[in-house]
């Protein structure tokens, strides 16, 4: 029990390069595997907030955009969610990997006026930035597609009472349409970021390589099975956690329904139930 | 190919080009999106079948049945389905070579697992050592379709279970008045009726399963990924067709295949849904109604 803890002191943030440097070789125990592998969902949960949270605003703008009559944003928009969700986006990373890698290797000087930061263009070829983008266009081309739908599903009464309270444009937008679009998409959204935590398994086995062997979880869970060539205990493991994982997914999405459903009577509420009708 | 192409160094820009793409690497290479698109013929009615079991064994009045049939939707449902392709191949190739050591080899006394590695005897290896190369591919590939089919049959299972249940209710019951049994009514009513209700979810499963066709490379499929990596990395001199690192325009290529695969899959689909909507009490078949009177 002692040394077990002691595993998790040297591997619980090993995916993050702090701890024990070698990984595990010979005489794997379960508790390095549990360690490792929970270590490695610290990327998944990274890399699955952050292009949720950035994506979800570029998406309410591409949903905008896709149901605008000028045609100049309709189009570009039309054309970013096709090429997104009608291409793997395993090939998205590798296609992605490969132009940031083309970059020229220098750095772009940015000037804040009190401070200067260089940006360097060979961060884009590492994991934490480049798989973090490619996440990021890929799931707001997704919920793009299902805001849109929503957008359009908004109730033509909502509008009309919001014309007659004398509500135009930024206001009407900001306290009538997008609130209902929000309530109407978020069963649908709800799935697309289940779905988008499962795809950042991906990242590792895509070009973006691991470094220093920082991985994910399903990259430590790869490395135990080939290790002890024994698949039956590091993927059961790893699915475990991601059943977890899903689970606190549902828990917050179904705290944020609750809070954008509020107002209607008890029984219209739809709860949020974890039905995955695999749209994506 | 091409007479022109002994002497690649000499030629000018289009000839090297017609002579570059023609090489025997580069035909492996189209070969491979035949490969894929192989996969996903033979995937697609084997996953269907697996998903039908699976709906059928959820539905069961026999309790074990049942509950092996919810097991097998659920599980696929909180974890990545990367995963479970890493777990099945491994799984699955031990699996059968256990199988087998058990049958072809009963008086082997040494544990099969021993510390890190998996021993079976050497006539229960699958495929065996002496075997020719295209034996071991076209393992690799079945297991790859047994793996996909698994996965996505789960998938379908749940869609069809879905549709099953979204058969109006009265339709069943008018079955059972006629006199017909249990199974009549599920083979006569609910299964050809059922279809409409499964198809959104069947199109989906099918755009998600081209989209997942990628995944071959992670399991040792010499697929149209592989051969991307292979072709477009930089080749020296020392090659007969020197150029740099061109494997962008290897994957912008394979970008633009699955878009049109999955564009005019989009299109068929739409067709068939318009046809089997026909003369169905839904809003797509109300709505052909009106556009034909």
């Amino acid at each position: 029990m002692n040394s077990c803890l002691e595993t998790i002191r040297d591997y619980a943030l090993r995916s993050i390069g702090i701890g024990e440097r070698l990984l595990p070789r010979a005489d794997i125990t379960l508790c390095e595997q549990f360690t490792l592998i929970g270590s490695g969902l610290i990327w998944n949960i990274y890399f699955g907030a952050l292009a949720l949270f950035f994506g979800f605003f570029l998406a309410t703008a591409v949903a905008l955009a896709r149901g605008a009559r000028n045609a100049l944003l309709r189009k570009p928009a039309q054309w970013f969610i096709f090429v997104f969700r009608g291409s793997p986006l395993f090939i998205q990373f590798f296609l992605f990997y490969e132009a940031f890698v083309l970059l020229p290797k220098m750095g772009i000087d940015i000037n804040l006026g009190f401070v200067e930061i260089t940006a360097e263009t060979r961060w884009l070829t590492r994991a934490w930035l480049g798989a973090l983008i490619v996440l990021f266009l890929n799931t707001a081309a997704y919920s793009g597609e299902i805001f849109y739908g929503a957008l359009r599903a908004v109730p033509q009464g909502d509008i009309e009472a919001a014309d007659a309270y004398g509500l135009t444009g930024w206001r009407k937008f900001r306290r009538i349409v997008w609130p209902t679009m929000l309530r109407l998409a978020w069963p649908a959204y709800t799935n697309e970021a289940i779905f988008l935590f499962h795809a950042t398994t991906l990242v590792y086995f895509s070009g973006f390589p691991a470094w220093q062997q920082k991985g994910d979880a399903l990259y430590y869970a790869n490395y135990f099975a080939d290790k002890t060539f024994n698949p039956f205990i590091p993927y059961p493991i790893l699915a475990g956690y991601f059943i977890l994982l899903t689970l606190a997914i549902i828990a917050v999405f179904g705290l944020i329904n609750r809070r954008l459903n509020r107002h209607l009577p008890q029984e219209r509420r739809q709860m949020l139930r974890f039905r995955p009708n695999y749209i994506r | 190919m091409f007479s022109f192409c002994t002497d690649p160094a000499s030629l000018p820009q289009l000839e090297w080009f017609a002579c570059y793409l023609t090489t025997g690497k580069h035909m492996a290479f189209y070969g491979s999106f035949l490969v894929v698109l192989l996969l996903l013929l033979v995937t697609a009615p084997v996953a269907l079948a697996f998903g039908f079991g699976g709906a059928m064994a959820a539905r069961a009045r026999f309790a074990p049945l049942r509950w092996f049939g919810k097991g097998y939707t659920a599980v696929v449902r909180g974890v990545p389905d990367i995963a479970f392709f890493m777990f099945f191949v491994i799984a699955l190739d031990q699996g059968i070579e256990w199988l087998r050591h058990k049958i072809r080899c009963p008086d082997w006394e040494q544990p099969i697992r021993q510390g890190n590695d998996f021993v079976v005897c050497a006539q229960a290896k699958m495929p065996l050592s002496n075997a020719a190369q295209w034996v071991h591919e076209a393992y690799g590939f079945t297991l790859a379709v047994l793996t996909f089919s698994i996965v996505f049959g789960a998938f379908a299972a749940n869609v069809l279970f879905g549709a099953m249940r979204a058969v109006p209710r009265a339709q069943v019951e008018t079955a059972e008045a006629y006199g017909m049994t249990h199974r009549q009514a599920f083979w006569r009513i609910t299964v050809p009726q059922m279809w409409i209700y499964a198809l959104p979810g069947l199109s989906n499963l099918w755009m998600i399963l081209i989209k997942a066709t990628p995944l071959l490379f992670l399991l040792g499929v010499e697929d149209i990924v592989y051969w991307a990596r292979e072709l477009g990395g930089a080749k020296t001199s020392a090659y007969s067709y020197p150029h740099p690192d061109w494997r962008l325009w290897y994957f912008l290529a394979l970008l633009v295949f699955y878009l049109g695969l999955t564009r005019v899959s989009e299109i068929v689909l739409g067709r068939i849904t318009a046809r089997l909507s026909h003369g169905q009490a839904t809003l797509g078949g109300q709505a052909l109604r009106k556009g034909a009177g």
